[in-house]
């Protein structure tokens, strides 16, 4: 049975965009204040679309003009993104899949004190773990960034799901071909489970560009801060000059939005799967 | 011959779980214990091993005569003050989008952006568009014939008011979500059978959605709490817990004690509590799931 386009819907679908617009308009003001010129951003009634164009000399000056340059921030940020991705993307599966489908001793106590330390929220781990850090010689060092976010218990939990899922009869006949335990997962359950680790390398991929306090706790040195400090420290420099602010809060978004927008299937479905940040 | 395979299953089981319990030893295990350990103390990290000294629970009693950290914890419960509207207007809106209208794989893009887009540029736009004098939120205001508007986050008396409002509309995308994802999980033959029924809309919604959904709703309260007890980066960014302690929470008052007077022992002892706390949510969680929700 065909749906009839019918007034109803079409009237209460203009009135949630019109709400959508509202929702969302701190995002079109940071836009279009980030394309004006200083003197213009604050005049009102809010100008959406500016009328003088100076998009190019503020991000040039957001770009280029700050001492670390604002590159170097998305660099050191997209290496600890990268590299904590992929590290928790193989602790995680290899875990996953040991704990699903091997059998070995004291799997299930073990399975229990990884859960229970999720319960542990992060930010009551700060002291220890920056003593320990400081002690290790990582303070100040992407690696301790890396090190923090790729124990993930979630990521285990979630995996582990889909590991479950996979019939034993496709691990057998492997076995049967006289592979081994590694060759097993390596050429027949990790290429079944894929799409949950490209949902979970998503998931973590935002969650580790996002992450502010670690980066804020864990690094002194402006060369090595990620983007986040990067932003909050040129907000701080350029206190009075709100369309450069403005310009430097679009470039921190816009990476993620892109991400978000390409893989946003993966990412609503992760999240209703997970249930949970962090 | 079933023999070697066993042993060899068990070795690589450990193996393969090795990376993980070794990470989550160090990372976790290692640090709670130690914040046990070091909450009987006062040694700040500045000041040697061997000037470690235990005062037994000193550093609680302080804490329970600490009128910030009192003040910090009311704050935290206050955050929850706008739970209940945010998940009842999440609702409203997940029920309209997943029946009533067209495009809405786009608007579940719309509603969620913020929840995806990252504390701290979000922080700074807001305080530009709260600004007490040029921002276009006082514009407005005063356009419509407000003459002294808040001072929003510069104000003591609006600048939690004022979290509260950029908290909950960077989280309402994630309550919305995860209602839309159970209310897809409700089987359509209930809805039909009551409207041959003669059921009508209100009534279905609180005879079926309602309940149905009680398991969804248990879980964003439990959420939901946590969260807002685990609120850090918009403190720090927007007010640092001032003007006056005013926006102080458990979670920034912990970072202040540890990493700007670094007494040690004492932020030790705060992250003590806050753990039970969360401790305590987690366990009502357990026993409620299996108590109070609808299966």
């Amino acid at each position: 049975m065909k749906e009839a386009l019918n007034i109803k819907k079409i009237l209460i679908t203009l009135f949630i965009f019109a709400f959508g617009l509202l929702f969302l308009s701190p995002f079109f003001w940071m836009l279009s204040a980030s394309f004006k010129p200083e003197a213009e951003v604050f005049r009102y009634p809010v100008q959406w679309i500016p009328e003088t164009w100076h998009a190019v000399e503020n991000y040039k000056k957001v770009w280029f003009g700050t001492h670390p340059p604002f590159y170097h921030y998305y660099w050191n940020s997209i290496k600890v993104v990268i590299l904590t991705t992929m590290t928790s993307i193989i602790v995680s599966s290899l875990a996953a899949y040991s704990f699903a489908k091997l059998n070995f001793k004291g799997k299930d106590i073990l399975f229990l004190i990884v859960l229970a330390t999720f319960m542990v929220p992060s930010q009551s781990l700060f002291v220890p773990q920056f003593i320990l850090f400081r002690w290790m010689n990582l303070y100040d060092t992407h690696l301790a960034l890396i090190l923090l976010h790729s124990f993930s218990v979630l990521g285990t939990f979630m995996l582990r799901q889909f590991f479950l899922g996979i019939l034993n009869d496709y691990l057998d006949s492997g076995k049967m071909d006289g592979a081994g335990h590694l060759r097993i997962f390596t050429h027949i359950a990790l290429p079944m489970v894929l799409p949950a680790i490209a949902t979970y390398g998503i998931l973590r991929f935002i969650w580790t560009w996002n992450d502010y306090q670690m980066p804020l706790i864990f690094l002194h040195s402006i060369d090595l801060y990620t983007l986040q400090l990067g932003i909050r420290q040129f907000a701080d420099e350029n206190g009075q000059i709100y369309s450069l602010q403005m310009a430097a809060a679009v470039l921190a978004v816009v990476p993620l939005l892109i991400v978000f927008l390409i893989a946003q299937k993966q990412v609503i479905e992760g999240i209703q799967l997970g249930g949970v940040k962090g | 011959m079933m023999k070697p395979v066993r042993l060899k299953e068990t070795t690589v089981g450990y193996l393969f779980v090795a990376p993980l319990l070794i990470g989550i030893t160090v990372i976790t295990i290692i640090p709670i214990l130690a914040s046990f350990g070091l909450s009987f103390t006062n040694w700040s990290l500045v000041s040697g091993i061997e000037n470690i000294h235990f005062i037994g629970m000193n550093n609680f009693n302080r804490l329970f005569h600490d009128a910030v950290f009192m003040k910090s914890l009311v704050n935290n419960l206050l955050l929850l003050a706008a739970l209940p509207f945010k998940l009842a207007f999440a609702l409203f809106l997940a029920i309209i989008i997943n029946k009533y209208i067209y495009f809405k794989d786009f608007f579940k893009i719309v509603y969620f952006m913020p929840f995806i887009s990252g504390v701290v540029a979000i922080a700074i736009v807001f305080r530009v568009m709260f600004h007490p004098t040029y921002g276009p939120v006082n514009n407005m205001l005063m356009s419509i014939g407000i003459d002294h508007p808040p001072g929003w986050l510069a104000d003591m008396d609006f600048a939690f008011f004022s979290l509260i409002i950029i908290f909950t509309w960077i989280q309402f995308g994630f309550s919305f979500i995860i209602y839309i994802a159970g209310l897809q999980n409700i089987s359509r033959e209930l809805y039909e059978a009551a409207s041959i029924d003669g059921a009508s809309a209100w009534r279905q919604f609180k005879h079926i959605t309602l309940p149905m959904l009680s398991p969804t709703t248990f879980f964003l309260l439990i959420t939901g709490i946590i969260s807002s007890f685990k609120i850090f980066d918009l403190i720090a960014v927007l007010t640092e817990g001032g003007p006056a302690n005013s926006t102080m929470v458990a979670i920034y008052y912990l970072y202040q004690r540890a990493f700007v007077n670094l007494e040690t022992g004492y932020a030790s002892a705060i992250s003590i509590v806050i753990f039970a706390f969360i401790l305590i949510i987690t366990l009502i969680n357990w026993v409620g799931q299996r108590r109070w929700v609808h299966q």
